[in-house]
């Protein structure tokens, strides 16, 4: 082979080992979830954003782990991710429909509510209803739940950045916490596929006028059978954690 | 040291000069490295990181400038060295001669071997020393710690059944400022056991007076790391770890973690203050107050604490078997490994 022959194809080769190592990159390391769109749901400086917590993802190949989704705006599905859009300076008000079980919160200062506000203005605090698997109870507004004295918390909405903590209520007895949805995400009619004992939380906060990326989490350690509860969905994309980017 | 061996004291073969070289590049050095020491402690120094926002800090700033003034001479001798060799040292066009061969030079191996032992067992000292003073120069100590602010004392017992207990610290007095700090995946939060024990995600500390930080996690290795207060403390699950600090300057100081703890470890961060003494009781008094109802329900103040133990256990989490928090540690009878 002469030397021209010979030096391009190391070259060619060593393109290919480069181009392979950037699709491996994109393509698994860089991978996210898809991101809900929100800005164009927005109207009168307010948009409405849904999530659900699950105590599984069927639709997912971890059926076991626990997760959040996300509502799309325009079809009203439910999407397995944890990645949304929202407009800057703009008032969010969140609805999170809890269909997991209580946990006892590692760090009790996570059952504070703290960042937002309520429909009625009230500052630090959540608004809670209960399915019980029958009706839906009256809205009751709490600032602090003390996860350790009573079955009262399942997950956090936390967005750090931003000094935002929500304790997501869970179902507070027994039978409701032995009766929760088999699926997720839990839309079904049935009590296994979503007809089942859940929270309803209801909460706002205002987005920053510069926007930015926020990341957010939950403060359960829920990741049963990993490290300290902080593996599995507590470490993966699309689970547990996400990212609220706010357009500016 | 073959090329060193061979000149000045001995020039190579074809060169000119022999000790007026020498006589030059010592002048040269010695006239390079007294502007560049200057210009390096008075004019670089005070811009040295970590700054000088605590005591601990502005040591770390005098230390990291002293060795940039010892490096200097050092690596100004290098290059210089470098750039006389290849300016005047450098083999003519057509001479094929090898260099003069280079024996043992006694003199010279000695004087370098003295002078480097000198400047590393100097600088063996001044650091020894200089992580001792002050107060463990802002590094975690352990749970024992040796080195302390002087005249201080660290108060022990801890009122915190009531929430809204007055104050047992106040500025002016031996009676050290304890703070702790918690780490967990992934955020910092500090409770203040003099004032209620009370746990926020602010760290607010006086100027002027010494702090005692309480480091500790809940589930992995963090690294408590207020970077402009000079401060380094590893956060270990089940181990108190101590380092001590006094802020010197009002303003804001970034808390990062500094121990890969997880897939957020690098947005584990936030922003802490340094007020006036007036203005940081103004502050922990009113948040006291404020976070009431949260200190009432967070275990008592401990140095450490079990996340496979609740201080309490509700009825309905008993019957559910959720006695421990989030899940406890891990348990290796998991059936899921990491």
């Amino acid at each position: 082979m002469s030397l021209p022959a010979r030096v391009t194809t190391l070259v060619i080769a060593f393109l290919a080992v480069v181009a392979g190592g950037i699709f491996f990159a994109l393509q698994y390391v860089g991978a996210q979830p898809p991101v809900e769109d929100y800005t164009s749901a927005a109207s009168n400086g307010q948009v409405n954003v849904t999530l659900m917590t699950t105590p599984e993802t069927t639709i997912s190949d971890r059926p076991d782990w626990v997760s959040y989704f996300i509502k799309n705006p325009s079809s009203g599905q439910f999407v397995h991710t944890t990645y949304f859009k929202v407009p800057a300076n703009t008032q969010v008000n969140i609805t999170i429909l809890g269909y997991d079980g209580c946990t006892p919160l590692r760090n009790p200062i996570w059952g504070h509510v703290t960042g937002t506000f309520t429909q009625t203005g009230q500052k630090n605090a959540e608004d809670v209803q209960i399915f019980d698997g029958k009706a839906l109870s009256a809205v009751t507004p709490m600032s602090t739940m003390d996860s350790w004295a009573d079955c009262s918390v399942q997950h956090t909405f936390a967005i750090p950045g931003l000094g935002l903590n929500v304790p997501v209520a869970s179902p507070p007895t027994e039978k409701e916490n032995n009766a929760l949805c088999a699926l997720g995400p839990c839309v079904g009619a049935t009590a296994d596929e979503g007809n089942a004992p859940h929270s309803v939380v209801t909460f706002s906060f205002r987005t920053p006028k510069n926007g930015g990326t926020f990341r957010w989490q939950c403060f359960v350690p829920c990741g049963g059978g990993y490290v300290d509860g902080n593996g599995g969905p507590m470490a993966t994309l699309g689970y547990m954690m996400g990212q609220m980017e706010v357009q500016a | 040291m073959a090329a060193e061996a061979s000149s000045p004291a001995a020039p190579a073969a074809g060169t000119s000069g022999g000790r007026r070289d020498g006589l030059w590049l010592l002048i040269i050095w010695i006239g390079l490295s007294i502007i560049a020491c200057l210009l390096v402690a008075l004019v670089w120094g005070p811009h040295m990181p970590p700054g000088a926002q605590s005591e601990s800090a502005a040591s770390q700033q005098k230390d990291i400038t002293v060795l940039a003034v010892i490096a200097t001479p050092v690596i100004i001798g290098v290059l210089l060295y470098f750039g006389w060799a290849i300016a005047f040292w450098r083999q003519k066009p057509g001479d094929e001669t090898d260099a003069a061969p280079v024996h043992g030079n006694t003199k010279l191996q000695t004087t370098w071997i003295t002078l480097t032992s000198a400047i590393v067992l100097s600088l063996a000292v001044y650091g020894t020393y200089e992580l001792i003073a002050p107060a463990g120069a802002g590094a975690g100590e352990g749970p024992q710690p040796i080195w302390k602010p002087a005249g201080t004392v660290a108060q022990t017992s801890f009122n915190c059944q009531s929430p809204t207990a007055a104050p047992t610290w106040k500025p002016g007095t031996s009676n050290i400022l304890q703070v702790q700090v918690i780490g967990q995946q992934w955020a910092w939060t500090y409770r203040y056991p003099q004032f209620g024990c009370f746990e926020t995600t602010e760290l607010v500390l006086p100027v002027g007076v010494p702090v005692q930080f309480n480091v500790t996690s809940l589930d992995v290795i963090h690294s408590f790391w207020p970077y402009q207060l000079g401060v380094k403390a590893d956060a270990n699950p089940g181990v108190n770890n101590v380092a001590y600090t006094t802020p010197q300057h009002v303003g804001q100081f970034t808390v990062r973690c500094d121990e890969l703890c997880g897939i957020w470890h690098g947005a584990m961060f936030d922003y802490g203050k340094v007020l006036s003494d007036s203005d940081f009781m103004s502050w922990a008094q009113s948040t006291q107050t404020s976070l009431a109802s949260v200190t009432k329900i967070l275990p008592p103040y401990a140095l450490t604490y079990d996340p496979t133990v609740l201080a309490k256990v509700g009825k309905v989490n008993e019957d559910l078997g959720l006695t421990s928090a989030g899940g406890g540690y891990y348990n290796p009878a998991d059936p899921e490994q990491p």
